[in-house]
This record gives structure tokens, sequence and C-alpha cells, in this order.
């Protein structure tokens, strides 16, 4: 069995990619494991038919107890056939259908191929996940098969309705599942099956979404609507769709389910109300339909709806009667829709009204279309006829309350079903002739040709089939018997007969073709009583009020959740980390102690912080706040001195040198004041996140320092800096080597935010240009950071005492930022440190001098820098693995240089100086970006692109 | 840790998340600065402190060097974040006169937009074909 789905996944694969060379033939191809599963199952029948079950197992996902359990019974065998057969009988009209030329035909086989074996997986499946799966394969590919002709936009509509619903259901009846696999324990169908869980709300609540599922398949009124949208496939897969695979998957749940689950309360009222519902509305729309095929299209709604009564009843007779019309129902169906796609091909016209144009060449087709439709109806002698009679008989004896209504709408539905069948046919065949199908159409002969033989004899094949079953119903007899047998009914009394004798349902089928006739002869009267049914709302108009309703609802959530304001999100985010965080504390936490109030030194350090950072906060100028910014950083710095860490002193320093320059850079263009904009309220949301936030660090700093109840993992780091790390400054050694990858992907990140500085700041300069003052700006736009030759930006006044001392005062700064380099491994120091003093002494000469200073110190622009430290960097963490060891391993030895002291020469440095001139790099960009005299008018110009007179003049 | 670094930890969030809310670029940035500081001040008095964790001392008073490393690397990348931040102002500046931060735009049109998606609309007209009789 396994094998079996396994070739068709291969041969749907196969054919899709390389089938398109094929032609038509690639639906010989398509029919060949379709033929072989029926030949296999044909095999099967006599040993299950008698009772017998075949099943494979393998093992998927064993941790989640999934497995691929398949298993026939003589329902999964019946199914298997019915899919099997009308495949190949479709396949084959197929080859006749499709003009020799058309495009796509091995895309559209392969899937024909993939459709029928995700089907067969679905009636094999005996685990409710693979069933699941296969069931939303038949949703995923029926949605390719419905949108073949893509390039339509009505069959990309159609398609997308058919996914949305089946899928939708799908969902709803995956929840079904698991809550059903749950209560039983199991996720074995035959086992649920065996021993169906004990009645309860979750019980009911499972089956409620499973028939969800199966009534979104088998469109059941209101979701019926993607079913006659589907016609926008092409005829044979619409044939296949309407008559054995698709539509069945939902009868054939409800028929798997029905003896184990139809005793539960919600069960006949839902199911039953349903299948009457949906057997009146699509007998009644269909009696509206001047499309041939929207006509059939409403036909095989109203038989789902039949069917879906029968099986969903679950009594014995009932069941027994829903497995004739399922067979008889695949047979004529998809003879049916043959017959309308040989009419369509060869006229081009689908409408009554413009049939029917055929003459005596025709003949056979318009008896295989009446001898299905004699099924349909349900004439005697006919697999219809068994059908419905003992359908007729099941509602007449049936034991639960208000089948006698069951039963009446059982018999206005098959009047409305006759009544339609005889449009179809009259329509079509018997109507008087029209001379021309279509005035506007360009002329064609009087009457097209008959259809191939090709083409002909599937359906005639599936006719003949209805009306021998109908005659000899005996095989399907003792199948159905099986079936029921399998589910623990036992096999009594009822029976599939051609002739149940002079009776009662006899004489209702005779009531229900009278009211056919009646129908039909009234038909002038009963049409404007029909049109006004339009008031109900049909399966599209629910779709689209679905539709729209979720588009209200997601436009109305996204402008709600993503309404654009910075403040929101921010005070969003914000909030909820405090809150979080806030309530594990208060559930989980254990409250240690107060740690000491404080420590002497720091003292003195923490009141400069928390003043400057009050300052900072409350002055409302741009540069004050900048200033008092700066002294926290400078009191941070203490802080760090005091907690024995003059690394990060140094570092800490630097840096807020640095950024107090880059401020005021940026800041002298802005306007010096904030203004007070918001209003109170907004000031008081503000306040209170800040304080929840402030509340909630204050309180996790105390209870997070009693709680350190592990040594900390650096007591190792302290352990192996010296024999693994090469070095005596633990913190370095950590930056270097131990969590090297993370300085490395630091200096990318200062890397990344460098270029997007410098491509901010000057991606609006050549609007700056004012055309005529300057010869000329260089080509910025090119990259090159030099003075224009020509031209001359406006020099800035210099002050010859500061740039002496600048220029004194530069090579001792660099000096030192080396040495801090090349000691830090073992002092404090290191590539950080060392290349912020560097961008500190390059500070010093832009205060002296301006940009152009700056230019000139470097022979090499500024991301040539950055780029040659990130490269050295990366390839030293790098070149290890070219000696076989790991990355970032360090190799050593030790060099005394003068001055500096002992000094380990190792990888490390290497690493350390990639640090040291990315960090300079940085800070040069940050000066390519800002560090220009501001030479343009406050405004800019218009933001668009700068006229042709500036181009012309660069 | 003492109850005075708490605080001023404490302080330092809430001060920073005060102007983190604003709507002018640089008192966020301030704000952001403000916060990252506190930070450090967390991640610094999360370790053990104690003396310079330079080996040859008395290892056993070292402050814990790990955390040290970590805040390092915090001030750095605050660096590179401020500047990015600065430039965005800077931008702002070019393009409004100012470095207020405005609502998207895009994302308020959504909101006042009843946004029916094209395919809604390829539906509708084909089921309305559809149902003409």
């Amino acid at each position: 069995m396994l094998t079996s789905l396994a070739v068709f996944a291969l041969v749907g694969v196969g054919l899709v990619a390389f089938g398109s060379r094929l032609g038509r033939a690639a639906f010989v191809v398509a029919a060949l494991p379709l033929a072989a599963t029926a030949a296999w199952a044909g095999a099967q029948l006599p040993h299950v038919a008698d009772g017998g079950t075949e099943a494979a197992h393998l093992d998927w996902v064993g941790a989640l107890n999934l497995s691929l359990d398949l298993r026939l019974d003589a329902l999964s065998v019946t199914m298997t056939l019915i899919v099997c057969v009308i495949g190949v009988a479709v396949c084959v009209y197929a080859a006749g259908y499709f003009e020799p030329d058309a495009p796509d035909l091995g895309r559209l086989a392969g899937l024909l191929v993939l459709f029928a074996g995700s089907m067969l997986g679905l009636v094999q499946a005996d685990h409710l996940i693979v069933l699941y799966t296969c069931w939303e394969l038949t949703s995923v590919t029926s949605f390719l098969l419905i949108g073949n002709r893509h390039a339509e936009s009505r069959a990309r509509a159609a398609a997308l309705h058919a996914l949305l619903v089946t899928g939708a259901g799908g969902l709803a009846m995956l929840g079904g599942f698991v809550v059903l696999g749950q209560a039983a324990g199991t996720y074995r169908l035959s086992e649920i099956l065996a021993n169906p869980p004990p009645h309860s709300t979750a019980l009911t609540g499972a089956l409620v979404l499973i028939l969800l599922g199966a009534f979104t398949k088998s469109a059941q009124y209101p979701f019926h609507g993607w079913l006659p949208g589907a016609m926008a496939a092409p005829t044979p897969v619409s044939a296949y769709l309407h008559s054995a695979t698709m539509v069945k998957a939902g009868v054939y749940l409800v028929a798997r389910f029905a003896p184990a689950f139809a005793t539960v309360g919600v069960w006949r009222p839902l199911v039953l109300t349903t299948g009457c519902v949906t057997f009146a509305v699509g007998g009644l729309r269909a009696l509206r339909q001047h499309d041939l095929k929207l006509l059939l299209a409403f036909g095989t709604v109203s038989q789902l709806g039949l069917m879906v009564m029968c099986f969903g009843a679950g009594t014995e007779a009932a069941t027994m009667a829903g497995f004739g019309l399922l067979v008889a129902h695949a047979l004529y169906k998809a003879t049916l829709f043959m017959v309308v796609g040989a009419v369509d091909e060869q006229t081009k016209t689908r409408d009554i009204r413009l049939l029917p144009v055929f003459d005596r060449r025709w003949r056979l087709i318009e008896w295989v279309s009446l001898a299905a439709l004699v099924s349909m109806v349900g004439i005697p002698l006919t697999a219809g006829f068994v059908g419905k009679e003992l359908a007729y008989e099941a509602f007449l004896h049936a034991s639960f309350g208000w089948s006698d209504l069951v039963l009446g709408v059982a018999v206005v539905g098959s009047a409305l079903t006759a009544a339609y069948g005889y449009r179809f046919h009259h329509g079509a065949f018997t109507g008087p002739r029209r001379e021309r199908p279509d005035p506007t159409r360009e002329a064609r002969p009087d009457c097209p040709p008959a259809p191939t033989l090709v083409m002909a004899l599937p359906a005639a094949v599936l006719a003949f089939a209805g009306i021998e079953l109908g005659i000899l119903p005996g095989v399907g007899d003792k199948i159905t018997g099986t079936v029921l047998l399998a589910y623990g009914h036992g096999h009594g009394h009822v029976h599939l007969q051609a002739w149940h004798g002079l009776n009662q349902p006899l004489l209702l089928s005779v009531l229900a073709l009278g009211g056919g006739a009646a129908l039909i002869v009234a038909d002038r009267r009963v049409q404007p009583v029909l049109a006004r049914g339009g008031a109900v709302p049909s399966g599209g108009q629910v779709y689209l009020w679905s539709l729209r309703v979720l588009g209200v609802v997601s436009t109305r959530v996204t402008a709600f959740v993503q309404n654009g304001s910075l403040p929101i999100y921010a005070g969003v985010v914000l909030a909820t980390a405090a809150i979080a965080p806030a309530v594990a504390l208060v559930l989980g936490g254990g409250w240690a102690g107060l740690p000491p109030l404080a420590d002497g030194a720091e003292v003195p350090v923490v009141i400069v912080l928390a003043t400057a950072a009050l300052g900072a906060a409350a002055v409302r100028t741009r540069f004050s706040a900048a200033v008092f910014l700066g002294v926290c950083g400078y009191a941070m710095a203490g802080l760090f001195v005091v907690s024995g860490a003059p690394d990060l002193a140094l570092t800490q320093v630097a840096v807020e040198t640095l950024s107090t320059v880059v401020f005021v850079l940026v800041l002298r263009r802005l306007p010096q004041r904030f203004e007070r904009q918001s209003t109170i309220r907004r000031r008081v949301v503000r306040a209170a996140i800040a304080a929840t936030v402030a509340v909630t660090v204050f309180v996790l700093a105390l209870v997070a320092a009693g709680h350190r109840i592990t040594p900390p993992v650096s007591q190792e780091m302290v352990a192996r800096s010296v024999p693994d790390g090469h070095g005596r400054n633990v913190v370095n050694v950590i930056l270097v080597d131990f969590r090297g990858f993370d300085t490395l992907g630091e200096i990318t990140v200062l890397a990344v935010a460098a270029i997007g500085v410098v491509a901010l700041a000057r991606v609006g300069r050549r609007a700056d240009v004012e055309p005529g003052t300057s010869g000329g700006t260089g080509s910025p736009s090119t990259g090159d950071p030099r003075p224009p030759a020509g031209g001359a930006p406006r020099v800035p006044r210099r002050l010859p005492f500061v740039e002496v001392s600048a220029r004194v005062v530069f090579p001792i700064v660099l000096m030192a930022s080396l040495w801090l380099l090349f000691a830090g491994h073992n002092r404090p120091g290191g590539g950080f440190v060392g290349g912020l003093l560097a961008g500190s002494a390059i500070t010093v000469r832009y205060l002296a001098g301006g940009i152009d200073e700056v230019r000139d110190q470097s022979r090499f622009r500024p991301w040539t820098v950055l780029g040659v430290g990130l490269l050295v960097a990366a390839l030293t963490a790098l070149a290890p693995l070219a000696f076989g060891k790991s990355v970032l391993q360090v190799a050593s030895g030790s060099v005394t240089v003068p001055v500096v002291g002992d000094v380990a020469v190792s990888s490390a440095l290497l690493f350390d100086a990639g640090v040291y001139l990315a960090v300079i790099g940085m800070v040069l960009m940050v000066f390519e970006a800002f560090g220009e005299e501001p030479r343009a008018p406050r405004r800019p110009a218009p933001s668009t692109e700068p006229g042709p007179t500036s181009e012309a003049v660069s | 840790m003492t109850v005075v670094l708490a605080a001023v930890a404490a302080l330092l969030f809430g001060l920073g998340t005060y102007l983190l809310l604003q709507r002018k670029l640089s008192r966020i940035i301030i704000g952001l600065g403000l916060l990252t500081h506190g930070a450090n001040v967390l991640l610094i008095t999360a370790g053990r402190r104690g003396s310079p964790p330079i080996i040859g001392g008395d290892e056993r008073a070292f402050a814990d060097p790990l955390p040290q490393a970590l805040a390092l690397t915090a001030i750095v990348i605050t660096f590179g974040v401020t500047s990015l931040l600065l430039a965005l102002a800077y931008r702002s500046w070019q393009l409004t006169d100012d470095d207020e931060v405005q609502d998207d735009v895009a994302d308020r049109a959504v909101a006042r937009a009843d946004v029916v998606h094209a395919e809604v609309e390829d539906q509708e007209q084909v089921i309305a074909r559809e149902e003409q009789p």
C-alpha cells in the first residue's frame, strides 16, 4: 500500500517536471498507476469483502507517536476502486478532450496523479494525522487543478475560494482530531472507532469541528459556494472532482465516523439538518441554471446533501443506502460531466438557451447521457434507483425522532432531482433545435461534428456500469454488508436489491417522479417563484461576506497594533519589559534580605551621576542635555574605577570624549531648545511607564544581588587566562580570546553603524550645493572625501595656538594609544581603548583644523581603515583553522620591546590590532559624516534630485 | 551591589525611559545614553567587586572580569548606536528642519483606509457574474 502511494508521488512529480513534452500521452502515463491500483484493489476485493483487512505501518516521527498507518477495509477498498476506476476513465477522456498542442498537459496530468494519490491516502489512512495530511494535500492539489488556467482571474479566484473554504474546514478538523485523539488516548482510527471515547463535552466539540471539515469539503450549505466556482477547471478535472474525489472525502469521513458516533447528542441534528438543507437548496438552484456545467455542479451539491443525510443517520439501512448512492453518483456524475465537456468542446457553448444543435451523429452521446440521467433521477433498474429506494426505506423505518421530516425532504429533493435531470437532457439534446449556437461568434457548420470515440467511450463505460449495478447489485450488497459488519451492525434484513416489490418506497419513488414531472410541466410558473430564492444568501455571498469581515477586522487590528507612532511602540515594549519580570518576581522571587546600603568610595560618584542624569532629563536645551550626559559618562568612569575595572574606566572616558564631540557636531544644526508639545495626559502616561520601569529595575537589582547560587564562570576564565590566553589582563583575554566571537560581531556592528552614519549624513549632500557657489564639489557621490581640486570650501577660522598644540599633542596621544594596544593583553588597555584614544587624537586635530586637517592625516580613506581592521580581525580568527586548530585559538611567543616591556606577540595581539583599526575607522567615518562645515542654507533644496544645472556644473 | 547603586540604576532607567518616550530624536538619544549607563551599572554590580582582575594580584580579591568585558562591549556598541541615531537626527534635520520622529505615514494610511484586498475584488466580480442566472 505504501509502495503504491510512493509510486503516485513519483509519477506525479515526474509528470509535473518532465511531462510537458509528452503532450496528450501524459494522460496515458497518468492512467497507469491508477489502473494498477485498481487491479490491486480488485484482487483484494474478495478477501476484504469477507471481512478481512490489509494494513501497512511505517514509523514516521517516533517521539510524537506519529506513524504512517494505512488500512484497507471494505469501505476503503470501495473508495479506492471508485477513485481509481473513475480516474482511469477521466485520464482516457482527457487524452481525447485536449488539443494535441494544448500547453502544460504534463503538469495537469501530474497534478491529477498527485491528487488521486492524496485521495487514496485519505481513504486508506488509519491514523488521524495521516488522514489530515492527505486531506490537506487534496485541498492543495485541487487548488492547483482548479486554477489550472492561471492566466484567468476567474480561475484564480475560484481556486482561492476552494482553498480558503476547504483549508479552513481542514484546520477545524485538525483541532477536532487532536481533541478526539487525546480523549481516546490513541490516534489510530480503527482503534478509536472500535472503542469510542465516552460521551463528553470535549467529544461533542471535537465532532462538531470534524464535521465542519467534512461539510466544507463536501460542499454542504452554507459552504458550498466553492464547488460551482470550481467548474473553472478543465472539464476532465471537474468530472473527477465532482464524482470520485474531493467532495467525496467529506462524505467518506461522515461514513467513517457515523457508526461510532451517530448516537452522540449533537451528531444527528447537525448532520441531518445540514444534509437536508443542502439537498433542497442545491436542487432548487440547479433548476435555475442555464449553464449545463453549473446545473450539474448544483446537482452535485444537492446529491452530496442526500449522501450526508444517509450516512449521517447512521442506521443500518441508511448507511447501505448512502453506499449505493455514493457509487451510483460517482458513475453518473462523471459521465454527465464528460458529456458536457464533449458538448462544450464541439459547440463552444454550454448554455441551454443556445442548445441543442445536434443531429444523428450525436446519438451515441445522447444515449450515454440519458443512461446516466436515469440513474441520477432514480428510474428502476439503475444504481441510483437502488440507493434511493433504500434511502426511503431507511427513513420510513428509522428509529430516531423526526425521521418523517427527513423522509419528506428526501422525496421533495428527489422530485427536484428529476426536474433538473429533465432540464439537462431537454436543454442539451431533445429541445427545439437551434440553428446557430451563438450569433455573435463566427459562423460555424450547422451541426458540429460528434466527439471522437476516445471521449465517448469512457463516458459510455461508466454509464453502462451504473445501469449494470442497478440490475445486479449483488457485489455491492456483499461489500456493504461487510462495511456494516465491521462497525457492529448486524447484516440482516436489508439488502441492496434491484427490485423490492410493490411497497411504500416504490410509492414514494413514483411520487417523487410525479412531482418532478409536475415541476417540469409548470416550469414557466415555477421559475418566478424560484427567482425569489435569490434572497436566501448563496454560498458565494456567505463566503464574500466572511472575506469582507476578515478584511475589516484585520485592518482594524493592524491599525490598532501598528499605529505608526514610535512613542507608543516604545511605551508598550518598555512597559511589558518592566511588568512581566515584576510579575515573575512577585510570584516566585524569594527575598534574601537587603544588601549593604552603600560602599564608602562610591557615594560621591553616585551623587554626581544622579545629579547629572536628572539634569540631562530636565534641561530644555540640546547642548546642555548633551553636556549633562557627558558628565554622567565621566561619573560612570569614576564608578568603574572604584569597582576595580580600569579597562572600563579608560574606555568610558575615551568614548565619552568622542561622543560629546559628535553630539556637538550634530546638535549645532538643530534648534537650540526643545519645544514643549505634549499634553499633560501624555506626560503622565510617560512618567507612569518610567516609574514602573525604575521600580522594577530597583527591586530586580536588590533581589538578584541576594541570589547568586553558583560560583561565577569567570573563575575558570581567571584560572585559564595565562595558560590558555597568554595574557594577564583577564578582561582583555576574555575579549580577544574566550569571547572573541562576540568581539568580532561587535566590530562588525560598528562597521555597519559607521556605514549607516556616512550614508545617512551624505545622502542629501548634493542637494546642499548651490549651483555657482563653487567650481564643483568634487564628486561626493563617488565617495571621494577629499576636497575638490578646484573648489575652495570655506576655510574655517584657525587659531594658531590651538593648531600648534594640536600638532604637538597628536603624536603623543597616538603613541599612547599604541602603547595601550600592545600592553593591553597584560595590563589595562587593549584594542578598543587604544582605538578610541587614537580617535581622540584625531578629534584634537579636527578641533584645530576642521575636516581637511583630519583628511590630511590619513592616506587611506576611513572606510579602508575600517575594512582592513575588520578583515584583519576576521582572518586572525579564522587562521587557526588552516593549521588544524579551532577558531580563535591563540598562538603566542613573547618579545621584549623597549619601553613597552614584555609583549606577548600572539595572534591575540593581531586580533586586537584589527579591533584597534576598526575603531579608528569608525571614528574617522563619523567625522567624515558630520565634520563638514554646514555650508548650505538651513532649508534643504527640494528633496528630489538636484536639477540639471548642478549636474552640468559638476 | 549596594542599595545606593540599585537606586541609581533605577533612576537612570527611569529617566532613560521617560526620555525614550519622547518624539524629539535628540532627547531619545540622551535617554538611550542614560539607559545604557543604568544597564552598565547593573552589569558591573552583578559580579563581585574588588581589585582589577590582572593576574599577579590576589586572585581571591579580583573583581569579576566577565561583567566587565560585557560592559566594555556595551560601551563601545553604544557609541556606534549613538552615532547612528545622531546621523538619523541629522538626516531628519536635512529633510524637515527638525529632529522630530513623525508617525509612519503608511501605517496611518492603513489605519484610516478600509483596505479591501485586490484579490477579494476579483472574487466579488467572479461570484457576481456566476450568480447571474
